[in-house]
């Protein structure tokens, strides 16, 4: 589904040049649940970005679908976003003036869609998140572990085959970073392709398959090395993070 | 996305920001409100001088001989002028001026001698009696027709018919008096005495006729009974005066309502467009204030713009949505400046005594002229916001 060969993106900060992610080859398959893990500065937001056609590789090709979308306009970009991909972000992103009903139905409303049919499927989409009931609140009047449901089902409401969640519970309480990784967990079940992104090891551990990123490179990828070696790097890893900031 | 859901968005972003929504509208309201004003207090002024100026006739030639040099025009001459080439009724006058007197009061009065013509030619109203009748010229009587004022000035009241008084060394009865014009102007009815024409030729020593005014059978006419008037003068005063054949003065100029009335009409419209213009600046000067809150507006709006264009929304769905909301604030702007408008007229109406009212064609102006300069300075910040790229504008805090 999802097929990157040899991508990179550089940004020049202050004069220097920051390889954000280099030369990164990734292929993610139909229906897989996948963790996308490193530190600040690794290069994974840029990484989102790219996958979710918000931004674009300066080398390399990047594969939706099998469909080449280095060549794709801002206009099919845009159109790509709105039907195949649903986003969560870690500051929930709703528009603070709309009710939770509202925001999701916006997306469907860009997609051209009627009054009636729109509002039957937002309302569906809110009750798969168990949050119908809440539906005319605005987003100052829900907590943040409700408003990052809401968020999930703007995401879901146009039935897109890809989840991207980028640390979509890097501001919640624990209990409600378990509800929500909950809900990402059964949208994986119900078939979705499901693309999480963290800094954290054990958030991370909920996903099936687990790729670490460091400096905008892969240096682990869960399905490839096993779990044993795979746990000793992480714990390496730990390690050398937490010597880093003795220092 | 559909225009209906466009026009939503815009109505909430301006209903959720009152004040500042209105404080923007404001620019545009004045400027509209200047415009539809000036322009209507002009337009108001046009008609009401036209409609005092057709009242005079349109089918009516004013002559005046202007050759300092005797000319010999006499009332037979103009009697066979009459009721041929175009020409209706000519009504010769002779004027002048003196103090009239009766039981040692006086009133200065504009003296015309007539024939009964003038009645018709130059539509004279009488309250009480009659006018100069062609019996009083053939006897030459010192009979009078005279105005309000002077029958006040005299009697202190106007029921003066069969009363006396004496002008120009003689004494006079009183036949009739004039209908009240109520005008303070110095060639108001009211300050007038009409007597016989022969009488007034031999008492202020004038035995040439000087002006005289001429009907015609019809308005579209003017122009054959000029022609005709022409000829007669052109003939009379050269033949009586000599006067150059070079010379650019003709020794006589014809007038009519129509000339005089499309003169006032292009100075009017001139004026109607000058003081539109200079109101118009504020008109812009308004839509500057649009520019300068939608810029405002997107840079606040930056995060929401890249939640829309993260979920979908398209370069033309933003520039759309900020589109309407500028055009959307100088239209409702336009609307009430023209109601505004439309109430002060009312109001000015009363107090200046003219019928104002907003026309259609300025309403369509300052309608048409606000969604201008809505789409016009609207663009601009509505393409700034379509262009943002949706991780730049998800970045901004």
């Amino acid at each position: 589904m999802i097929e990157l060969k040899d991508i990179s993106k550089t940004y020049v900060l202050g004069g220097d040049t920051v390889h954000a992610v280099d030369h990164l080859t990734l292929t993610i398959e139909e229906h897989e649940f996948v963790a996308i893990i490193g530190a600040s500065g690794s290069g994974k937001s840029t990484l989102m970005n790219i996958i979710g056609c918000l931004d674009t590789a300066d080398e390399g090709q990047y594969l939706l679908h099998g469909q080449d979308i280095s060549s794709y306009t801002q206009r099919q970009m845009a159109t790509l976003r709105n039907r195949e991909i649903g986003f969560v972000f870690q500051q929930f992103n709703l528009l603070q003036k709309l009710t939770a009903l509202e925001n999701v139905e916006l997306p469907l409303i860009y997609q051209g869609m009627g009054l009636a049919q729109r509002r039957k499927r937002s309302i569906e989409a809110l009750k798969r998140v168990g949050l119908e009931a809440r539906m005319h609140h605005r987003p100052n009047q829900l907590s943040g572990g409700q408003q990052q449901r809401v968020a999930i089902a703007r995401a879901i409401v146009t039935r897109p085959a890809l989840i991207l969640a980028d640390e979509p519970t890097g501001n919640l309480d624990s209990r409600s970073s378990k509800e929500i990784l909950e809900l990402l967990h059964e949208l994986y079940e119900a078939g979705n392709t499901v693309l999480l992104i963290t800094h954290d090891v054990y958030t991370a551990s909920e996903a099936k398959r687990r790729v670490r990123l460091v400096d905008g490179r892969i240096v682990l990828d869960s399905k490839f090395d096993d779990e044993a070696a795979f746990l000793a790097e992480e714990e390496r890893l730990e390690r050398l993070h937490r010597e880093a900031m003795k220092i | 996305m559909k225009l209906t859901q466009a026009v939503k968005m815009a109505f909430s972003a301006i209903l959720s920001n009152k004040m500042r929504s209105f404080l923007t509208m404001l620019g545009i309201i004045i400027g509209v409100l200047s415009v539809t004003l000036l322009v209507s207090i002009v337009q108001g002024a046009t008609d009401s001088v036209t409609t005092q100026l057709e009242g005079l006739g349109g089918n009516k030639l004013m002559v005046t001989i202007t050759t300092p040099d005797t000319t010999y025009i006499t009332l037979e001459d103009l009697e066979n002028l009459q009721n041929k080439n175009g020409l209706g009724l000519i009504a010769p006058t002779i004027g002048g001026s003196d103090i009239a007197k009766a039981d040692g009061k006086t009133s200065s009065a504009s003296i015309s001698g007539v024939t009964e013509s003038s009645r018709t030619v130059d539509g004279i109203t009488v309250t009480s009696g009659r006018f100069i009748q062609q019996s009083d010229n053939e006897n030459r009587l010192n009979v009078a027709v005279v105005g309000a004022t002077i029958a006040r000035d005299l009697f202190g009241h106007t029921d003066v018919v069969g009363s006396g008084f004496t002008m120009l060394g003689r004494s006079f009865e009183i036949v009739g008096v004039l209908k009240e014009d109520g005008t303070a102007s110095m060639s108001s009815q009211d300050s007038s005495i009409y007597i016989p024409i022969s009488t007034a030729s031999r008492l202020m020593n004038q035995t040439s006729i000087r002006s005289f005014n001429a009907s015609t059978t019809s308005v579209a006419a003017i122009d054959q009974g000029k022609q005709a008037l022409e000829n007669f003068l052109g003939s009379k005063i050269k033949a009586s005066s000599g006067a150059a054949e070079d010379t650019q003065d003709k020794g006589y100029s014809i007038f009519n309502m129509g000339d005089i009335l499309s003169a006032f009409d292009s100075v009017m419209s001139t004026m109607s467009l000058l003081l539109g213009g200079i109101a118009s600046i504020s008109l812009i000067v308004g839509g500057i204030g649009i520019m300068n809150i939608m810029l405002v507006s997107v840079t606040e709006r930056t995060r929401e713009i890249g939640i829309r264009k993260a979920i979908g929304a398209q370069h033309a769905d933003i520039l759309i949505q900020f589109l309407i909301e500028a055009v959307t604030i100088s239209i409702t702007g336009g609307l009430i400046g023209m109601l505004l408008g439309a109430g002060l007229l009312q109001v000015l109406s009363g107090i200046m005594d003219m019928e104002l009212h907003l026309s259609v064609s300025v309403s369509a102006l300052a309608l048409g002229f606000s969604l201008g300069i809505g789409i016009l300075f609207g663009i601009y910040p509505a393409n700034k916001a379509a262009k943002l790229k949706p991780i730049d504008a998800l970045r901004y805090e």
